[in-house]
């Protein structure tokens, strides 16, 4: 019987991702002056559950190079071996390598092993270095005797071997079955297993779920004592397993065992993967790093830059599973009740009719809340790269920084989450290379040496908030200012207020790389970061006070399936403005109204001159209003370009679910998507870029729009 | 009367598929748009529904009437008597919305639209033997969408083949000058 494995990969793949992010924080907490045992187990599991799944999927390559990193590991752990800080490096160079490894199977490529091998002798450097230096004997009991040097003992005879093999005596609880490892021996060559029943105990006292025998094996053929391991790698750890070579050993058959017909029953397990997971359910709401280790190589940072595979399956808790089903329970009771009230329905029963519809409400209500918390996922998950980030970017730089996470518990979209990684890493790097100042001159300011970056989540009203704020320079609004004046975004004799200055950096072409400091190269800005929050349906903005630090402040929506819309209506169409793209509204009057030639109508308000669209014209439809002075006008924002919107009436506030029109249309210009409304029709939800886009008020009219009006203005 | 009609026109069916027992027949649903009679596979309709006002799509070719809730999806409405070249369309509780997937190029999801019609027909059974390619079509753009004729003992149904071509524009150029559909 074969099992198509491959349908397994996917799970594997994503399980040893999990594993590496294990191993990664757990190294970063790790201190060396005092190693955990705790914590060097648990690198060690995550290790070995990779092990052996690769070794299960048949991915030698990884599978070969994390033994080695698991036998250092497991030197560590007995007590063997002293951790040093260049072999916590060296342990996070080897995470990347298994993660690229992986990554590169994940995209059906061939493993480059290239700089597993370059690794795997600097992990044997080690261990011969440790083995000379102390003199002791490395192999430990409790693991499998191919001890340190896997490949140089690998070669043979080709006469056969003896195995001696006492597995635990839990191991048919495992899953595992001698007898199907006998099989798979007995594939390699001729075999002759001899069961040795000395641990039996009485039939009286006998576990019947247990395993008390141990067995002598002969294998007899010219075969590589690595797939004789490879047989055992799933009970090595559990079991006494001694491989000597035929000729070491004088058979002694038939001396006081029997020859056994293994026929073992009732452990026909399938060989499921034993290890329980550690999935990060790190409950701490602060671990903070000091990075004062040496980092080795860069090298490692081109092999991080990888694009972030999205993976298509999400693990949830059983909880949210348990009370989705509790609820569904409930609605299949309330429709019964429904159903029952409807068959002989009297008008008497109108009261009861409505009680059962407010409860059905209700139910649905709390289904689709719990069914939206299934796609929420702690934070933590797109917190977790920063550790090491900063480990790496604070050794580059010469900077220390010690991070602090806040929050991490704090539930997001997935899919916000993951496209709101990568501005996320924009602003760290950010902080630490333009905010945070060099340890002298840190000093020289009265502050500590060590920098702080804090990253803090917290949910507020509908929203998910994210702050970046470091204890560094804060803004230098001089250079800014100075900067834009000669990018031309500002004039010269304009005078702007700190917010006002600080808010230019997100300006298009004004990347801070370029002007605030030397240190470049990144070729994106900070308007790319505000595009990206901007396409989430959120906001970013700085506050910065020189000398003290600037905080960035990222406000996203929960999730991406609903959202907070303000019902608008033009003629009988009734459409759907984002509501946080929303700046206000206004009923206009006609000496607001100016006419810039070149047919552009603006609002002019506040000082500010703001183009205006008329709806019913962009889309082609009828109006009740179609001058400007009788309706109403909603400014919105969009791509950094306020709007006025000429509507006939605003209706109400209510969150609305989105709906794709691509799905079974196409995409259309202005509209970003359509959502159903109580009454069951289809209303549209504008796109502010799209319809600025649609209605050709482009940054350039607008630009000299604004210019001319600073010019009347003055 | 419709019953009656039906049931001959089974009864023809039954004995057609006695005569040639080899070749799989294929159902077909019809309808009528103006005079003509015209035919889809019955596997991919999902369902018929009467007329009911929709939201409007701005800018969108002339015969997307425009979007409707299809129990929670929302679904494009396309008037299939416009893309035939009918005129003096009109919209009434007898007007008929057909719920079809079509298939679209390069892409595995089919689409689900609702295309209008004037009166939904009957069901009959064809053998892809019995459909013969039209010629005299080949050369209007409606071409893409008949697949060709069939008949039965007293009429001639045109049998469709619908694409999601159906949401594209008809002639791009005019997409801007054009009207837009009064509200129903």
């Amino acid at each position: 019987m074969s099992v198509d494995l491959s349908q397994f990969h996917q799970v594997f793949f994503e399980e040893s991702h999990e594993g590496l992010d294990v191993m990664e924080s757990a190294l970063l907490n790790m201190d060396v002056s005092q190693v955990d045992s705790e914590t060097i187990n648990e690198i060690f599991r995550a290790a070995h559950s990779i092990k052996g799944g690769s070794g299960t999927f048949g991915f030698s390559a990884i599978a070969e190079f994390t033994h080695v990193v698991e036998t250092l590991l497991d030197l560590i752990r007995s007590d063997q071996f002293e951790m040093q800080a260049e072999h916590i490096n060296l342990f996070l160079q080897s995470v990347d390598c298994i993660r690229t490894m992986i990554q590169e199977l994940e995209q059906g490529q061939a493993c480059d092993t290239r700089l597993a091998s370059e690794l795997k002798a600097k992990f044997t450097e080690v261990l011969e270095a440790k083995t000379s230096s102390s003199g002791k004997q490395t192999d430990s009991p409790s693991i499998s005797p191919e001890g340190g040097q896997p490949s140089s003992q690998t070669g043979n005879s080709g006469r056969g071997w003896h195995i001696y093999f006492k597995p635990s005596v839990d191991i048919l609880r495992t899953g595992n079955d001698p007898l199907r490892m006998f099989r798979e021996l007995s594939d390699l060559g001729d075999i002759n297993v001899t069961a040795l029943m000395a641990g039996l105990p009485a039939l009286s006292s006998l576990d019947s779920e247990g395993c008390f025998l141990a067995w002598e094996i002969s294998l007899s053929g010219d075969i590589q004592k690595a797939q004789i391991d490879e047989v055992f790698e799933w009970v090595v750890d559990e079991s006494d397993i001694r491989i000597t070579p035929l000729s070491d050993i004088s058979l002694k058959d038939g001396e006081k065992t029997e020859t056994v017909s293994v026929t073992e029953t009732g452990s026909a397990a399938p060989a499921l993967i034993p290890e329980e997971k550690a999935v990060s359910s790190k409950p701490d709401q602060k671990h903070a790093i000091a990075a004062t280790t040496p980092v080795a190589e860069q090298s490692q940072k081109s092999a991080r830059k990888e694009a972030k595979s999205e993976s298509a399956s999400i693990r949830v808790g059983t909880d949210k599973i348990d009370s989705l089903i509790n609820m569904v329970g409930e609605l299949v009771i309330t429709q019964s009740m429904l159903n029952e009230l409807g068959k002989n329905f009297e008008v008497s029963s109108i009261p009861k009719l409505l009680e059962g519809l407010a409860q059905l409400s209700l139910h649905t209500r709390e289904l689709q809340e719990n069914v939206m918390r299934i796609r929420m996922l702690p934070i933590s998950f797109a917190f977790s790269r920063f550790p090491r980030l900063v480990h790496d970017m604070s050794q580059t730089l010469n900077k220390k920084v010690e991070l602090v996470l806040l929050g991490e518990q704090t539930e997001l979209d997935k899919t916000v989450m993951e496209r709101i990684g990568d501005p996320l890493v924009h602003l760290v790097r950010n902080s630490l290379d333009h905010g945070l100042e060099l340890p002298d001159k840190r000093l020289a300011a009265g502050k500590p040496e060590t920098g702080k970056i804090t990253l803090n989540a917290f949910h507020q009203g509908g929203n998910i908030v994210i702050q970046i704020i470091d204890d560094g320079a804060g803004l230098n609004e001089e250079r800014i200012l100075k900067k834009a004046i000669e990018n031309g975004l500002v004039s010269p004799d304009e005078h702007l207020d700190p917010s006002q200055i600080h808010d230019l950096i997100f300006q298009p072409g004004f990347s801070t790389a370029e002007t605030v400091t030397d240190i470049s190269g990144r070729g994106v800005g900070m308007d790319v970061v505000r595009r990206n929050i901007q396409e989430l349906n959120g906001t970013v903005e700085v506050e910065s006070s020189p000398g003290k630090g600037s905080t960035f402040t990222i406000r996203l929506p929960l999730t991406l399936a609903i959202l907070d819309g303000q019902l608008i209506r033009v003629g009988k169409q009734v459409y759907i403005f984002p509501l946080v793209s929303i700046v206000e509204s206004i009923e206009s009057q006609e000496k607001m109204i100016h006419r810039v030639s070149g047919g552009c109508d603006v609002l002019r308000i506040r000082n500010e001159y703001i183009p205006i669209i008329r709806l019913w014209d962009v889309f082609n439809i009828d109006a009740d209003h179609k001058k400007v002075a009788d309706g109403l006008l909603v400014i919105v924002e969009g791509d950094n370009i306020k709007v006025a919107v000429l509507v006939d009436d605003l209706l109400a506030q209510q969150q609305v679910v989105i709906k794709s029109l691509q799905d079974n249309y196409k995409a259309v210009p202005g509209v970003s998507g359509a959502t159903i409304l109580g009454d069951g029709t289809v209303s549209l939800i504008l796109d502010i870029s799209g319809l600025i886009k649609l209605a050709g008020v482009g940054k350039e009219s607008y630009r000299k729009v604004s210019d001319s009006g600073d010019h009347q203005a003055a | 009367m419709k019953e009656n009609k039906t049931n001959k026109h089974q009864a023809v069916n039954a004995k057609v598929e006695d005569s040639r027992q080899v070749e799989p027949k294929d159902q077909y649903l019809t309808f009528f748009m103006g005079d003509e009679e015209f035919g889809i596979n019955i596997l991919s309709v999902q369902e018929i529904r009467g007329w009911e006002p929709i939201t409007e799509i701005p800018n969108s070719p002339r015969q997307v009437l425009g979007v409707m809730n299809l129990r929670g999806t929302v679904s494009p409405i396309i008037d299939l008597r416009h893309c035939f070249g009918i005129t003096n369309l009109s919209y009434s509780d007898q007007t008929v919305v057909i719920i079809v997937s079509v298939q679209v190029k390069n892409d595995k999801k089919p689409k689900v639209i609702g295309i209008v019609v004037d009166a939904v027909s009957d069901v009959y059974n064809f053998a892809a033997s019995e459909i013969q390619v039209s010629p005299e079509l080949a050369h209007t753009h409606q071409a893409q969408y008949v697949r060709g004729l069939a008949s039965t003992t007293e009429k001639m149904v045109i049998i469709l083949d619908l694409t999601a071509q159906l949401i594209e524009d008809i002639e791009p150029s005019d997409l801007s000058s054009r009207p837009f559909l009064a509200s129903h």
